[in-house]
């Protein structure tokens, strides 16, 4: 484990270098770190966010500094803090590996059909198999989330079978629908919101990945594991 | 209890402090890109801290009033404000009477300044705050940025003990409600990815100017000047970023983040501005240089302290004018 700041208001607890070697066991011990120290509430902290190796820490320095005593000690005081909360979390997490693994399974419809799917077929050409081939690979396999972000309530899911990953396209589009289902590299993702994206599009979930007026947010959340379900063009349309 | 957007100007929006607790979903902490200068200004009228104001970029803005309000604002290099025909300077607070316009013309310098006014914009706060988002467009006012005709709740405001009409003798300090400086030095800390960059690379960030780029805006500002091209070409996992984080993308040119950047990002972070110098940063408009100067993150600590504890002399203070 490596503390290092961003900033003079957060830091970074990096729980390990990697992540493609191990994906599984970077996300159990980065979730297990991430409650670890919501439970531990250390005051001063003001919200924690899990991303693949990592747990960021966003801090108040003014509240942190009153247990610092002075402003040289405020980063170590905190970092000492966090360290022990994590390590705490692992001694324990050792007996809990069983529960840790029982993390949500989300199924999320997918509509394949070709208005959705701008891009499949350079995704097939790549991957040389027909479209219909990376549709059933896209839907069979079995993904988790490795973090949220770019824009609210955007996965970011690792376990895209090998074939299908595919470079963001040169040209990004300009504004991509809400929904959308898209390829970047060696993950998936889901657009939630209309934005910018250069991903490569496959499909179009009828799901709302993000919405302000509930709580959490977000339909999904870090480890959290997901499959996609194909469905109909009318299936889509039902489930809107 | 409300105010009517007679003129929305550039880009005007509904911000408070910004909104925490919702970083692991992706939303961004957002609010004023210089909440230290929305808090003066909340204190000035009489608010708690954290009410919502209206962030103004470059000015436009009329408003009229359907009742009795105590404003204040800070921000910019000298925004020309006025209350019905009396100049408000920067810092003050003034007493609007019902049916009274105020205006906020363009900066001679400077970029944004934010308003209060006793009450508070009263939206209805989303996932805990009242800031808009508008990358995202939610929260504030209809989740984008104000329009021409729109009508603004503002919260009870018990009256003033402060003059009916006029402008207050006393002030905040010039720095505080005045943040915009010609060529400005933005002290930084270095970031995690500080070795990726060779040392003449690193060198020139804190020796040459940078221009800012047109393309800019609450995400972030993009700066022009010598290239900053990273030494290792080892890949990077995303992990978060900051406002104030410097990143820099495979173009060399670094970005600096804003309040509404995205939580995460996959660029090497070079430097993060420290926090007492964001509201500067949030006065830098297309064109205007900026250079950068290294400072240890306990230095970073003891300005945001120092800062702190104006604040609340300052705080004290105004608590005695007002009594």
């Amino acid at each position: 484990m490596e503390i290092v700041p961003l900033g003079d208001s957060a830091l970074i607890v990096r729980m390990r270098e990697r992540f493609d070697d191990a994906p599984e066991q970077t996300l159990d011990t980065v979730l297990r770190a991430f409650q670890q120290l919501q439970n531990a509430a250390i005051p001063g902290v003001i919200e924690l966010a899990p991303a693949y190796t990592s747990v960021t820490a966003f801090f108040d320095p003014i509240s942190v500094a009153k247990g610092a005593e002075t402003p040289d000690k405020v980063f170590d005081w905190l970092a000492a803090r966090i360290r022990a909360a994590v390590a705490a979390g692992a001694d324990r997490g050792r007996h809990r590996t069983a529960t840790q693994r029982r993390v949500r399974l989300v199924e999320i419809p997918v509509c394949y059909d070709r208005e959705f799917a701008l891009d499949i077929d350079d995704v097939a050409r790549r991957a040389a198999i027909p479209p219909s081939e990376v549709i059933r690979l896209h839907s069979t396999a079995e993904y988790r989330v490795a973090c949220i972000g770019f824009v609210p309530g955007f996965p970011f899911l690792a376990g895209l079978p090998k074939e299908l990953a595919t470079p963001r396209r040169d040209v990004p589009r300009k504004q991509i629908p809400p929904g959308s289902v898209g390829i970047g590299g060696a993950q998936t993702g889901i657009y939630p919101l209309r934005s910018p994206g250069g991903w490569n599009l496959i499909g179009r979930t009828p799901l709302r990945l993000f919405d302000p007026q509930k709580n959490p947010p977000a339909l999904l959340r870090a480890g959290e594991r997901v499959r996609f379900r194909k469905i109909s063009r009318d299936e889509f349309e039902s489930l809107k | 209890m409300s105010v009517i957007v007679e003129r929305a100007g550039f880009l005007t929006s509904v911000q408070d402090l910004g909104r925490t607790g919702f970083r692991e979903f992706g939303v961004s902490s957002g609010g004023a890109l210089d909440p230290f200068g929305l808090r003066v200004a909340n204190l000035l009228v009489g608010n708690d801290e954290g009410a919502a104001g209206l962030e103004i970029t470059l000015g436009g803005l009329q408003l009229r009033f359907e009742d009795e309000r105590v404003v204040a604002w800070c921000g910019g290099g000298d925004f020309d404000v006025r209350i019905g025909s009396r100049v408000l300077p920067a810092g003050h607070a003034g007493s609007v009477s019902a049916g009274e316009k105020l205006k906020i013309g363009a900066p001679k310098a400077g970029c944004r300044s934010w308003l209060s006014i006793s009450g508070g914009i009263y939206v209805e706060p989303v996932l805990g705050s009242r800031s808009t988002d508008l990358r995202a467009g939610f929260g504030g006012f209809e989740g984008r940025s104000l329009r021409d005709g729109d009508v603004l709740p503002l919260g009870m405001w018990p009256g003033s003990p402060t003059p009916a009409t006029g402008i207050s003798s006393w002030t905040a300090p010039h720095d505080w409600v005045s943040p915009a400086k010609p060529k400005p030095i933005l002290r930084f800390i270095r970031g995690v990815d500080w070795n990726r960059f060779d040392a003449s690379t690193l060198q020139r960030l804190t020796s040459e100017a940078f221009a800012l780029s047109p393309d800019s805006d609450r995400m972030g500002v993009r700066l022009e000047g010598p290239e900053l091209k990273r030494a290792d070409a080892s890949d990077m996992i995303s992990e978060a970023v900051a406002p104030g984080t410097i990143q820099v993308p495979p173009s060399g040119k670094p970005i600096l983040l804003l309040g509404d950047c995205q939580t995460i990002g996959g660029y090497p972070k070079m430097a993060h501005v420290i926090t007492v110098d964001l509201g500067v940063a949030a006065q830098l408009r297309a064109g205007d240089h900026v250079r950068f100067s290294e400072v240890s993150l306990a230095d970073a600590h003891r300005l945001l302290l120092e800062r702190e504890r104006e604040f609340e002399r300052f705080r004290v203070g105004i608590n005695l004018q007002r009594s």
